[in-house]
C-alpha cells in the first residue's frame, strides 16, 4: 500500500469519530441555541421554531444566569489560584534536597486526583456534617464554632473550593515538578556560590524559569474549574438558595430536568465563550509580560 | 556577627523537620479523608453519626457492604463500570494510537491543516456537544444503551496528542530501512511502531480506563434506566436518597474509589510520565 493511502487509513477512524460525534453536535449546538427547542421538539421536531437571538436575551433577564456566572467565578477566581498555589509549595516540598521518602509522599499527594469526584464527594460531604463532621469537630479544638459548610449559604461556595483543591492539587504539582527537575544546575550552583538565599534563589531563579509552565497550568486549571458540576450535584443541589448553582448545573437542570434544550445550549456557548475569552486574555497576558 | 551565624545554623538543622513535617502534614490532609472512608464503611449502622465522630469502628463489620450488594444491587453497578471502562480502553486504543502516529510520521495531503483542526478542538469544552449528541443518539435509538455512553469517546483529540508526542521520537531511519526491506505500511505500523509505543500505550489506556470510570455527566444524561448505570451515576442517587445513611455511603464509595486507586498505585509510573508529556484528562 503506498505511503499516502495507509495514512488515511489510519487516520480518517478517528477524524470520522471526532467529526460525528463532536464537530458537528457543536455546531448544532450553536444552530440550536437560535432555537425554542423543547419538551414539545424532542416530541416532534416540527414543534421547532428559529427565533434569533431571544434565548440569549431571556438568558441576560434570567437572575439565575447571573447567579450561577457569579458562583462560578467565585469558584474559578478563588479555587484556581488556591489550587495552584498548593500545588506549587507542595511540588517545591518534594523538589528539596533534604526531602526523604519521595516516591511516597508523592503517591500520597497524588491519589485524590485519580478518585471518583462523586464518591469523594460524598466522603467530604460527611467531613462537612454540620453536626457529626470531623472538620468542625477538629475546629472545636481550637475553640471555633461549629459551622453548616453544605447548610450555610456564605460557607457553602469556599466548602466546595476546599474540595476541590484537595481534589485537584496533585495533578498541577506533578507538572510543576517535572519543570523542576528539568531546571539546569549551574546557576543554582553560582547564585549560591554568590551567597544567594534560598528565598532569592526562589524568587530570581526558580519561579522565573518556571514561567512557562506555570501559565501552561493557570490555563488548564482555569479552563477545568469553570466545568464545576459534579461537586454542587452531589453535595449541594446547588444550594443552598442557589449559592453554589455553577453555570454547567444551570445548563444541566434547563436542558435535561426541563428539556429546554434551546436554551440549554444558550447557556453552554455563553460558557464556551467565557473559557475561550479567559484564556485567550492569559495568552495576551503572558506575550505582554515575556517582552518588556 | 555571632548571632546571626548563630540563627542561620539553626535553621540549618531544623530544615530537614520543617520540609519533611511540612510534607507529611500534607500527605497526611490528602490521604485522610480516604483512610476515613474505609474506616466509616466498617462501622455499625448508625454508628458514625455521633459527636465527636469516631475515627475508628468500635467492632468493624461487612454489613454495609452486604446491604450494598444485597439492597442497592451495587454488582450490577460494577459490572457496568468495570465493562463500560474496558470497552472504552480498547477503543481508545485502536481509535487514537493510529492517527496518532499518522500524524507525527506519516505525509498526506492536509496533514498540517488537520491538526490543526485537531487542536482547535481541544479549545471546546466537552460539554457543549452534549445536547445535540443526546438528541443525535435518541434519533439513533441509542439514549439508555451501553453504545450510547461509549460512542463520544472514541476518539480523543488529547489522547492523539499524547500518542503524536512520542511517536515523533520514532527514527525515520527505522521506518526507511523497513520499507527498503519491502514492508508495507500497515505491517510497519504493527511490527515495529506498536512495539516502539509499548509505554506510551500503557499510558494512555491508563488514561482512558481511568476516565471513563470516573465520568458521570455524560452517562448520567444517557442512561436513565438503573440497571445500566455505572458506579459513579448509582452513587450519585445513593447519596440523593440515602444522605443519612453514611457507613452505606462510605462503602459505596470505597467500591468505586479502589479500583482506580488499585490502577493508579500499580501503574503510577506510566500514568505520571504521561502526565507531563502530554499535560492531557481523559
Amino acid at each position: 500500500m503506498t505511503r499516502p493511502r495507509a495514512a488515511w487509513w489510519l487516520v480518517s477512524p478517528a477524524l470520522i469519530a471526532i467529526t460525528v460525534f463532536f464537530v458537528i453536535p457543536v455546531i448544532a449546538a450553536l444552530a440550536l441555541s437560535f432555537t425554542d427547542f423543547d419538551i414539545y421538539g424532542v416530541a416532534d421536531r416540527h414543534n421547532v421554531r428559529f427565533i434569533g437571538l431571544d434565548n440569549y436575551r431571556r438568558l441576560l433577564d434570567a437572575p439565575v444566569f447571573w447567579i450561577a456566572l457569579r458562583n462560578t467565578f467565585v469558584f474559578v477566581i478563588a479555587g484556581a489560584p488556591l489550587s495552584i498555589a498548593v500545588s506549587l509549595v507542595t511540588a517545591l516540598l518534594l523538589h528539596a534536597r533534604l526531602a526523604r521518602a519521595r516516591a511516597v509522599f508523592r503517591t500520597a499527594l497524588f491519589a485524590p486526583v485519580v478518585t471518583t469526584v462523586v464518591a469523594v464527594a460524598a466522603i467530604w460531604r460527611y467531613l462537612y456534617h454540620g453536626r457529626y463532621g470531623m472538620i468542625d469537630h477538629a475546629l472545636g479544638w481550637f475553640g471555633i464554632d461549629p459551622i453548616d459548610w453544605l447548610g450555610d449559604p456564605r460557607w457553602s461556595m469556599p466548602a466546595l473550593i476546599g474540595f476541590a483543591v484537595w481534589k485537584n492539587f496533585g495533578y498541577n504539582m506533578i507538572i510543576f515538578l517535572a519543570g523542576l527537575l528539568g531546571l539546569p544546575e549551574e546557576p543554582f550552583e553560582a547564585a549560591r556560590i554568590d551567597g544567594a538565599t534560598r528565598l532569592q534563589q526562589l524568587r530570581f531563579l526558580t519561579l522565573p524559569a518556571l514561567a512557562p509552565t506555570l501559565l501552561l497550568v493557570t490555563i488548564l486549571t482555569m479552563v477545568g474549574y469553570f466545568q464545576l458540576f459534579a461537586e454542587p450535584y452531589v453535595m449541594t443541589r446547588g444550594g443552598p438558595a442557589q449559592s453554589t448553582t455553577s453555570i454547567l448545573y444551570y445548563m444541566f437542570e434547563e436542558g435535561f430536568q426541563w428539556w429546554n434544550l434551546g436554551f440549554a445550549s444558550a447557556v453552554a456557548f455563553v460558557l464556551f465563550a467565557i473559557m475561550l475569552a479567559g484564556t485567550l486574555l492569559q495568552l495576551a497576558l503572558a506575550r505582554r509580560w515575556s517582552q518588556p | 556577627m555571632i548571632a546571626p551565624v548563630r540563627r542561620i545554623r539553626t535553621i540549618r538543622r531544623t530544615e530537614p523537620y520543617l520540609i519533611n513535617g511540612a510534607l507529611a502534614l500534607a500527605a497526611v490532609i490528602a490521604v485522610f479523608p480516604l483512610a476515613w472512608m474505609l474506616s466509616v464503611s466498617m462501622m455499625a449502622p448508625g454508628e458514625a453519626s455521633s459527636s465527636p465522630p469516631p475515627l475508628v469502628p468500635a467492632s468493624p463489620t461487612l454489613a454495609s457492604y452486604r446491604e450494598l450488594f444485597s439492597r442497592a444491587a451495587i454488582g450490577r453497578h460494577l459490572a457496568n463500570s468495570v465493562g463500560l471502562a474496558l470497552a472504552a480502553t480498547v477503543l481508545s486504543l485502536a481509535f487514537n494510537v493510529t492517527a496518532g502516529y499518522a500524524f507525527a510520521k506519516l505525509r498526506f495531503a492536509g496533514r498540517d491543516l488537520l491538526w490543526k483542526g485537531v487542536v482547535g478542538v481541544m479549545l471546546v469544552p466537552a460539554q457543549v456537544a452534549m445536547i445535540p449528541l443526546f438528541l443525535l443518539l435518541k434519533q439513533l435509538g441509542l439514549v439508555n444503551t451501553y453504545a450510547g455512553v461509549l460512542l463520544p469517546s472514541l476518539a480523543s483529540a488529547s489522547a492523539m496528542f499524547l500518542i503524536r508526542q512520542y511517536a515523533r521520537g520514532i527514527p525515520d531511519e527505522l521506518l526507511e530501512a523497513a520499507r527498503i526491506d519491502g514492508a508495507g505500511e500497515l505491517r510497519i505500523f504493527w511490527s515495529i511502531v506498536v512495539p516502539v509505543l509499548r509505554p506510551v500505550l500503557v499510558t494512555l489506556a491508563i488514561f482512558a480506563f481511568l476516565g471513563s470510570w470516573n465520568d458521570f455527566l455524560w452517562p448520567l444524561i444517557v442512561l436513565s434506566d438503573d440497571a445500566r448505570q455505572p458506579l459513579p451515576v448509582a452513587i450519585a442517587a445513593l447519596s440523593r436518597e440515602h444522605a443519612g445513611d453514611s457507613e452505606l455511603m462510605m462503602a459505596g464509595a470505597v467500591v468505586t474509589v479502589a479500583p482506580v486507586l488499585a490502577v493508579f498505585i500499580a501503574l503510577q509510573r506510566y500514568y505520571l510520565a504521561g502526565l507531563v508529556t502530554g499535560s492531557v484528562k481523559g
